[in-house]
């Protein structure tokens, strides 16, 4: 039953397990096939076992498409290794494909020479037309240079589920945990966490439970039979991390655990306001399940309305936040202009994606910097963070609130659709251990001025309810003191600088610029923010390990810039800014420090592969690559 | 602590020391006034009362009222009001804007503060015409209204902002005049004693831009024949001497003015106003000169409020979760060690 792609020998001692260092799996299938669980659960195995990773999922934009079709396929990545993994990888290596459309799909992201796991079963003519293969790609060359590995898991998984008194096609369901019983095998990783997961989520059915499990162990015990020949088999041992209890957090649950601790640490309740919006509503509904830790969830009737109702929030003395995409960030901007205006904390969660308008809904992008700097009439400065991977979204989200409330200032945080939805295995940090940065409210009436300042220059909060404090704010310029109405030039001078030196001095509130990898000085600084932490992270390290002189720099801080940032980049001859856009933060540098930055743009809605990455740093350094 | 002794309380108590900035003979003046007074009569608290506002000459209002005050961004009052609502419920929120505010820029957010029923006393002054952006007309403008953006005459049909308010589910309505100072605040004191949302149409004249829009149904020689004040459990008359009076039009669902002095008309048929009828209020709302323009609450039938069903659904939330432990949360669900 098994078929070897033409081209390709496949030695008969495959039966001793081949190390690898790492290794890029990817499970695609039909949107009803259940990648998605089986993508989980593997992830989970993979973790138990020690090993470093990085996951990502790729759903299909429409919600039911047709069976079978190529735009219907779900598709779900893990990269893991011995080593420290830094991204999904450039490429799998192996590709679990249930139907010819997941075949068809994934094939132009397969190196030769990777492996090939088919569902043949499910390779008839009809499939294969629904999918728009003209004939059989088994069998006219299509797959040469790859390890086929073709098995009708289809009628395998109804064989070992016949005894569930299942259905036909709930059998058929099944054939997801039958792979990946088989890819469990190829990787030697353990299936008992996951029998228990199954034996848990199926509890009130416990017949799905067992004929899902008997799948599992079916898909194994093939790979253990030696009558089937040769299969590939893998070890891939734990990586150098440190010790810990660890958990897998995708970068939304990071966000919402983030937000929560911080609102938590600075005594406030969170009022969360929000709109269905592509890829930002999984915060939404993270938070929505979180109401019993002082959060309260609002599904507003548009993005408008969940600005300024989060804004109402801030206004009464509850900690407001926002989340949107791009497009709704737009929408939102006139409100964040009153915070600023108005000057009361507010977070603004971006999970950029491709755009202008809708753009690629679904697709990653890190383009909305210069929205987040710049993009309000007048001069309306405010805060700009940007979460570097998924775990990286939890410090960052307390980071938001905690600068928000302490500096009377709107934020926006930065991430995007791939930090978003990829995960990673997260160190659960001891939470308590980390100092809370409680909100004083200002409750004196002797001497209040609604818009006196403190030597930070930030004023008082007061909260609505406070006897003796009643004042007026608005949208129109403030007087610099009693923030009544005042169209006095010298006043809006005054206070147009009030606003942009308070967020300028945000600065001495943030750590200075490290250097992730690398010297402090030398030929090259790869300087980059956001998503693209992992691609640039993995080529400094190979570019270092070859000898070179390069160093990795990730703002985390992206307005205002950190105190050291323009001396640290003059120490180095090049600098280039990989960047999911068509170059925004290099003219950010290149115009804060007059430094001679080069951008490396990538815009296709995929992250930078690591490649990519080297290939640039490469040029800039003038070696070969 | 013991509760603060509120003295004994004066419209001037709730005016603040800002130089009120309406053109002479504003109708604004005199709603600035009522409102003024029926905080007076109430003896609202201005440390926990708030007045947010949008854009628009209305909205200027908060600068004038010596409580808390937010002045806002163009149409989204209601929209601020409830993330307020959402923090901290005690507060008591009074949202003032006009009618391009409310009804054109904002229709959208007033709509879903009505329909979610947050607890908001919402005054809209409909002047039928924008007046801070200098005269253009507005979405309750009446068709052929000129006005430098319409120099021939409008002719896109207005938008009733109570039957608007009906439609999106309103517990309360209510329509008011500017200049009629005893009444103007008895209606509000009901708004404000609502639980919910409650909407308030006040008309209010534009002396520079729209002057005497209203004078059909307002002017004193006419306001008697031209109004009907509406309460709950009476008899719907009006008139000089209430000898007019509202019955259902025979064979079909509308509503008639009639005399009682009329052959054939006799008081048991004139309607008695119920205020809880969603019904009989949208026909009130209906009323457009010829007709008597109804003035009064046209509805009042409270229903629970959005801001108290979210916090009773956070407390159920908390009693079923017990204490919340966010390191607890973390550690929830699949965890494995890494010996290092």
């Amino acid at each position: 039953m098994v078929s070897v792609g033409a081209g390709v020998e496949i030695a008969e001692e495959t039966r001793s397990r081949t190390s690898l260092e790492s290794v890029v799996v990817r499970f695609a299938g039909d949107s009803g096939d259940g990648i998605q669980v089986v993508g989980g659960r593997f992830t989970l195995a993979t973790a138990i076992g020690g090993s470093d990773l990085a996951t990502f999922p790729d759903f299909p934009a429409e919600i039911r498409a047709p069976t079978g079709t190529t735009f219907g396929v779900s598709a779900f990545q893990i990269n893991f290794g011995a080593r420290r993994i830094r991204t999904i990888g450039d490429a799998p290596d192996v590709l679990v494909a249930l139907n010819p459309a997941a075949l068809k799909v994934n094939l132009a992201d397969l190196p030769r020479g990777a492996t090939i796991i088919l569902d043949g079963g499910s390779f008839k003519e009809r499939d294969l037309k629904k999918a728009g293969f003209a004939g059989d790609p088994r069998h006219d060359g299509t797959l040469a240079g790859y390890r086929v590995v073709d098995i009708d898991i289809s009628d395998l998984t109804k064989k070992a589920t016949a005894s569930t008194g299942l259905s036909s096609r709930e059998q058929l369901r099944c054939k997801n945990f039958w792979s990946l019983g088989l890819v469990l095998w190829m990787f030697d990783r353990p299936r008992e966490p996951i029998l228990a997961w199954l034996k848990q989520r199926f509890a009130k059915q416990p017949e799905v439970a067992e004929a899902n499990s008997l799948a599992l162990n079916a898909g194994h015990a093939l790979g253990e039979t030696a009558e089937l020949g040769p299969l590939p088999a893998f070890k891939v041992g734990p990586a150098p991390i440190e010790a810990g209890l660890y958990r897998t957090v995708t970068g939304h649950e990071a966000l919402a655990f983030g937000l929560v601790d911080g609102a938590r640490k600075a005594g406030l309740r969170m009022v969360f306001c929000s709109y269905p919006i592509t890829p930002a509503s999984a915060l939404l509904h993270h938070l929505a399940g979180m109401k019993a830790f002082g959060v309260t969830t609002f599904q507003a009737e548009d993005e408008i309305a969940a600005a300024c109702a989060a804004l109402g929030a801030s206004y009464a003395g509850s900690i407001g936040v926002t989340s949107s995409s791009g497009p709704g960030i737009a929408l939102k901007t006139e409100t964040i202009g009153l915070a600023i205006g108005a000057e009361l904390p507010l977070v603004v969660v971006n999970s950029q994606r491709a755009g202008p308008s809708t753009g690629m809904p679904t697709k990653t992008e890190q383009s909305d910097l210069y929205q987040a700097v710049f993009g309000r009439n007048a001069d309306s400065p405010l805060v700009v963070l940007a979460a570097a991977t998924p775990a990286d979204c939890f410090v960052m989200a307390r980071e938001a609130i905690r600068l928000a409330v302490h500096h009377m200032t709107p934020v926006m945080l930065l991430t995007d659709g791939f930090l978003a939805n990829a995960s990673e295995p997260w160190l659960i940090p001891d939470l308590d251990a980390t100092p809370a940065f409680p909100v004083r409210f200002r409750a004196e009436p002797e001497g209040y001025q609604p818009f006196a300042r403190d030597g930070r220059g930030v004023r008082d909060w007061v909260k609505p309810g406070t006897p003796g404090l009643e004042h007026r704010i608005g949208g129109i310029e403030r007087d610099a003191l009693s923030g009544n109405i005042s169209y006095d030039p010298a006043n809006h001078q005054r206070m147009t600088e009030a606003r942009w030196d308070k967020v300028l001095a945000v600065a001495d509130d943030i750590p200075e610029q490290e250097v992730e990898q690398g010297e402090t000085s030398g030929r090259l600084a790869v300087v980059g923010w956001g998503s693209t932490y992992g691609p640039i992270a993995r080529a400094v390290t190979t570019l270092r390990d070859r000898g070179q002189s390069v160093s990795h720099i990730h703002l985390r801080h992206l307005w205002p810039l950190p105190r050291n940032l323009g001396e640290l980049l003059r120490g180095f001859e090049h600098i280039l800014v990989p960047e999911m856009n068509k170059g925004q933060l290099v003219t950010i540098l290149r115009n804060e420090y007059l430094v001679p930055a080069q951008s490396l743009s990538k815009v296709t809605g995929k992250p930078f592969t690591i490649h990519e990455v080297e290939d640039a740093m490469t040029a800039a350094l003038g070696i070969s690559s | 602590m013991n509760a603060p002794v509120l003295k004994p309380r004066q419209p001037k108590d709730y005016a603040t020391d800002q130089e009120v900035r309406w053109c002479p003979g504003c109708g604004d003046y005199a709603i600035l006034k009522a409102v003024q007074r029926t905080l007076a009569d109430i003896a609202a608290d201005p440390a926990r009362t708030v007045f947010v506002s949008g854009i628009g000459c209305a909205a200027r209002f908060p600068y004038y009222i010596e409580t808390y005050g937010f002045h806002t961004i163009h149409g989204r009052a209601p929209a601020v009001a409830t993330g307020i609502k959402l923090a901290n419920p005690e507060l008591d929120v009074w949202v003032v804007g006009g009618d391009g505010d409310m009804l054109s820029i904002g229709g959208n957010h007033l709509m879903h503060a009505l329909r979610r029923n947050v607890d908001l006393t919402i005054l809209l002054f409909n002047n039928e015409i924008y007046g801070l952006t200098k005269g253009q007309y507005s979405p309750t403008s009446r068709i052929g209204t000129r006005s430098p953006s319409t120099p021939g005459g409008s002719i896109d049909r207005p938008v009733s902002a109570l039957r608007l308010a009906l439609g999106a589910g309103a517990r309360f309505v209510a329509r008011g005049i500017d200049t009629q100072q005893k009444v103007l605040p008895d209606i509000l004191k009901r708004a404000h004693a609502h639980k919910g949302t409650a909407l308030v149409e006040i008309i209010q004249n534009c002396i520079v831009y729209n002057d005497g829009a209203f004078a059909g149904f307002t002017d004193r020689a006419v306001e008697a024949d031209a109004q009907i004040h509406v309460e709950h459990g009476a008899p719907l008359l009006f008139g000089k001497d209430r000898r007019k009076g509202l019955r259902l039009a025979a064979g079909g669902l509308a509503i008639e003015a009639v005399s009682l002095d009329e052959e054939g008309v006799e008081e048991g048929q004139i309607l008695i106003h119920d205020q809880t009828n969603a019904m009989l209020a949208t026909l009130l709302a209906m009323l457009e000169p010829p007709m008597p323009v109804a003035v009064g609450v046209l509805f009042d039938s409270p229903a629970p409020t959005y801001d108290a069903a979210v916090r009773a659904q956070e407390e159920t939330e908390r009693a079923r979760a017990g204490t919340p432990d966010l390191n607890a949360l973390l550690r929830r669900g699949p965890t494995w060690t890494m010996p290092g």
